[in-house]
């Protein structure tokens, strides 16, 4: 058995330790919002925060977040309230979408430590998640405007309607 | 699936077309444009007593939830948002209370140009423009009706609005829920008249997409997450060499792997079945297994180019000729020649291949992320010994398609009917990433030979240009209506129907029989002749000491569209203006999908040959707009997936075998790498046109045009390679 707390609850897994973390999650815990895509630590389609640190769950074996803080996706918030996913609605960035849980994921992290980051520290952050429908421009335009909404600048700046 | 396919419905006419598109469904009766009002077609949207369900793509609840149900797949595109919009611009119920649920397969959700259920050929706005109007047109009618008989007033004295019934004069409101009951009880209006374009609300405004939600939080389907009680794994073994075969299988340690239940032989290869995926993966790398490799164990893509060479130095099958090319090169001032190549492709979605299958005795339902429905319903009733209505299909959202989850053989499909039938249990198939690219289908390798004729003004009199490179459509039931005379009509799109006025052209066409499975990917043929046609009147500008974008202009003289998006696009970007030092601007156009797409790339290279793309700007002209914002977001993303095919991507195969793994040796684009992109939509009012892929094919060659003009160095082969720019070497145009 092995223990850790999931998005704040504590789970106990019976998996082999050496299971990446991203198939506990997903198949042995249900959350499917942790995406598969290279099985590598190459395309940080599985990102998730251990102890609020950004790390690829594919190659995370369980044994390493035992006694640890995990969170996915959907523990970001309950209500897709964080700063992020705000402005991830604002500007529409999603297109396929699949990699966007990971690019969310990575994004709150760099948000946690640059509260105002450059284009150089995005490129620098953000550079371990591809998007293959090509969003960047847009999670490039979020992460700024997501910076601007943590910083109390609520109103949006953006045009699209409704 | 393209926009030769597209023309080429348009040329043969609805009739061939449909007997073409049934027998791509492999004997399934496909009734032509079945109306979509008819009794089984409301069974299909409604769900239960008091629910509206006009048509087959609508279901209005007591609730007031109103669901659009969307045969077309969501795979980024946003079909999800576009085409509730086109319904509700009649409809006009609370745009807030929409809600999207996907088709499942039936005639009535045919594509209504290709007459089988798809998505593809960037034609779905097409498709639809008229017929999801009309149905949210039939369901305001009905629901006007039944609030005026209530009433007891003309219909024609009440209007609708955000979902309401209002009959001004008596100030009587009621909501389209409280409607649902006795809506129901009437006929489907005979005539339905659609707004005045004038009158638009919705169409044409930028409009949030009713997906975004879902994909910020992890509640998104896709089908990988589909999970089913009961559910096994599989991962398969396939064959290192194409058509290769299994001879030998030991499985005794992976056998040995806790939660692996079996190894299975398929037709497909071997599957190895387990509780959980982790297992069946580990379990496959303990697979011993002897194959058989077959007549493609020689294969090598290195051989592949030079062959191709070799073929292109004599002209091929003509797809096209006007005047007298040859003759006119003799008399030309001065002539130019030149070769170009662009390699396999793997369309890479982000999202892996998947299958969920549970197959019974009676029946087969799968849950997937196709593009397909209709040929991979038939393709797995085949497999399962069932008749296709036994055979439910799901569709979920596809994590990328760009073409690969509309697979001719339905290969994903197949494989993963074959694995449940000896699972005997419902069963996820996954793929690897490696899988994924060493899985075939690529894009074709490509090779175009060019000979141009200047006259002593620097103006292309004459043009030849040889293609050599694999048909996508040959072995396919597209066959007979797309290869005709020996040119498959995709193989020369885009370089066969070019705009440019010129008087003496000939295209032809080599078609070589490789063992290497191909198909579309996003864009088809237009994804190599849009860089070599526009890199190589690039050549011929510059052989002219003709601007490129000048030349551009007198040649598209007789095409007002094209001509006005690449004079917004050289607009837009500055043309002529100076630049920074190292910097060059480079411009190309490209007709695809009825969509006229111009832009203009900055970009530098540096001293080792890296190249950096500054920025990117795109003009469009796709008809009437729906959404603009997804216009935009379109135009975006097929930008970064050209530029990848540009500076990354290839797949190359020695001894028959794909040497590219995983995202290390078949890069993507990535954020530090991706320019500023600048989209401009050229405004219309003829209808709309495809928008998913024409922004790809013109970004390659305006990135080297761009490079040529930063360095001198001419860019023939893609993808870039950094030691061919780099400033040890010496330039070689």
């Amino acid at each position: 058995m092995t223990s850790f707390t999931l998005n704040g609850k504590s789970v106990s897994v019976d998996d082999d330790p050496s299971t990446p973390l991203l198939w506990v999650i997903r198949d042995s815990l249900g959350l499917t919002g942790t995406k598969f895509g290279c099985g590598m630590a190459l395309c940080g389609a599985c990102t998730v925060h251990l102890g609020g640190i950004a790390i690829r769950s594919c190659v995370a074996p369980l044994s390493r977040v035992s006694g640890k803080h995990v969170t996915t996706i959907e523990g970001l918030s309950a209500d897709n309230s964080h700063p992020v996913q705000r402005a991830w609605i604002e500007i529409d960035v999603p297109q396929c979408g699949y990699c966007q849980s990971g690019q969310i994921m990575s994004a709150a992290v760099l948000l946690k430590h640059k509260p105002k980051p450059t284009d150089e520290d995005i490129d620098q952050a953000m550079s371990g998640n591809i998007c293959r429908c090509g969003t960047y421009q847009r999670i490039r335009r979020a992460i700024h405007r997501a910076a601007e909404i943590s910083a109390g600048a609520g109103h949006s700046q953006e045009k699209v309607a409704q | 699936m393209t926009s030769a396919l597209l023309e080429k419905r348009k040329s043969v006419g609805r009739r061939e077309f449909l007997k073409t598109s049934a027998a791509v469904t492999s004997g399934l009766c496909i009734a032509a444009y079945v109306p979509e009002l008819g009794a089984s077609a409301r069974e299909l949207a409604a769900t239960g007593p008091g629910i509206f369900a006009p048509n087959a793509f609508l279901r209005i609840a007591p609730d007031d939830t109103v669901t659009v149900i969307v045969n077309h797949s969501e795979m980024g595109q946003g079909v999800y948002t576009s085409l509730p919009m086109l319904l509700n611009e009649e409809l006009e119920a609370d745009w807030s209370r929409i809600k999207v649920e996907a088709a499942p397969v039936d005639p009535s959700y045919n594509h209504t140009i290709y007459g089988v259920q798809m998505t593809g050929g960037s034609s779905t706005t097409p498709s639809e423009w008229e017929r999801f109007r009309k149905m949210g047109a039939m369901a305001r009618i009905m629901l006007t009706e039944a609030a005026a008989t209530k009433w007891n007033v003309p219909p024609e004295s009440c209007h609708v609005a955000k979902g309401f019934v209002i009959h001004a004069e008596s100030n009587k409101k009621a909501s389209y829920a409280s409607l649902t009951e006795a809506a129901s009880q009437l006929k489907p209006p005979p005539n339905i008249p659609l707004k005045d374009p004038k009158k638009f609300t919705l169409i044409g405004k930028a409009t949030r997409r009713l997906d975004t939600p879902s994909k910020i939080n992890g509640s998104a389907q896709f089908g990988l997450d589909v999970k089913l009680p009961g559910m096994l794994f599989a991962v398969v073994a396939r064959p290192p060499v194409f058509a290769g075969r299994v001879s030998k299988v030991d499985s005794a340690d992976t056998l040995k792997i806790a939660g692996v239940r079996s190894v299975e032989q398929i037709p497909a290869g071997v599957a190895v079945i387990a509780d959980r995926y982790w297992a069946a993966k580990l379990g496959r790398d303990k697979l011993k297994i002897e194959w058989e490799d077959g007549e493609n164990a020689g294969l090598s893509t290195t051989k592949l180019t030079e062959e191709f060479s070799k073929t292109s130095a004599a002209p091929g099958t003509v797809a096209r000729k006007n005047g007298d090319p040859q003759g006119a090169l003799s008399s030309a001032a001065k002539t130019i020649t030149a070769e170009y190549d662009v390699p396999y492709l793997a369309h890479a979605m982000m999202e892996p291949l998947n299958c969920v299958v549970d197959l019974r005795a009676d029946s087969c339902e799968l849950w997937t992320g196709t593009q397909f429905e209709t040929v991979d319903r038939a393709a797995a009733a085949k497999v399962a010994g069932l008749p296709p209505e036994k055979v439910k299909i799901n569709t979920t959202l596809l994590g990328g398609g760009f073409g690969r989850r509309a697979n001719p053989a339905s290969d994903f499909i197949v494989e993963a009917v074959q694995v449940a039938k000896v699972a005997k249990a419902p069963v996820k198939v996954v793929w690897t990433r490696e899988d994924d690219l060493a899985g075939g289908w690529y894009r074709p390798k490509w090779h175009d030979r060019f000979v141009a004729g200047l006259d002593a003004e620097g103006n292309p009199v004459a043009w030849t240009h040889t293609i050599v490179g694999q048909s996508i459509m040959a072995g396919t039931a597209f066959e007979p209506l797309m290869v005709k005379n020996g040119v498959d009509s995709t193989s020369v799109e885009g370089a066969a129907d070019i705009l440019y006025g010129i008087p003496n052209l000939q295209v032809d066409l080599h078609t070589p029989k490789i063992g290497i499975p191909v198909q579309w990917w996003r864009s088809v043929g237009h994804s190599h002749t849009g860089f070599s046609v526009e890199a190589f009147l690039d050549e011929v500008a510059h052989a002219g000491k003709r601007d490129p974008y000048e030349l551009r202009r007198k040649l598209l003289a007789k095409e007002p569209r094209m001509l006005a998006v690449l004079d917004l696009a050289a607009e837009k970007a500055g043309w002529g203006k100076p630049l920074p030092k190292g910097v060059g601007r480079g411009i190309a156009t490209h007709f695809s999908f009825e969509t006229y797409v111009a832009q203009v790339v900055e970009a530098s290279v540096e001293k080792n040959g890296n190249v950096k793309v500054h920025r990117v700007v795109c003009a469009v002209d796709c008809g009437r707009v729906i959404n603009p914002d997804i216009v935009k977001a379109q135009m975006e993303g097929g930008i970064i997936f050209g530029l990848t095919a540009a500076l990354k991507t290839e797949i190359t195969l020695e001894n028959g075998r794909v040497q590219q793994k995983n995202f290390h040796d078949y890069q993507m684009l990535r954020m530090f790498e991706s320019p500023i992109i600048a989209v401009h939509i050229v405004p219309s009012d003829v209808s709309p046109t495809g928008v998913g892929e024409p922004s790809v094919p013109p970004v390659a060659p305006a990135l080297t045009n761009a490079i040529f003009a930063a360095t001198g160095k001419r860019v023939r082969r893609l993808p870039i390679r950094n030691a061919d720019l780099a400033e040890s070497n010496e330039v070689k145009s």
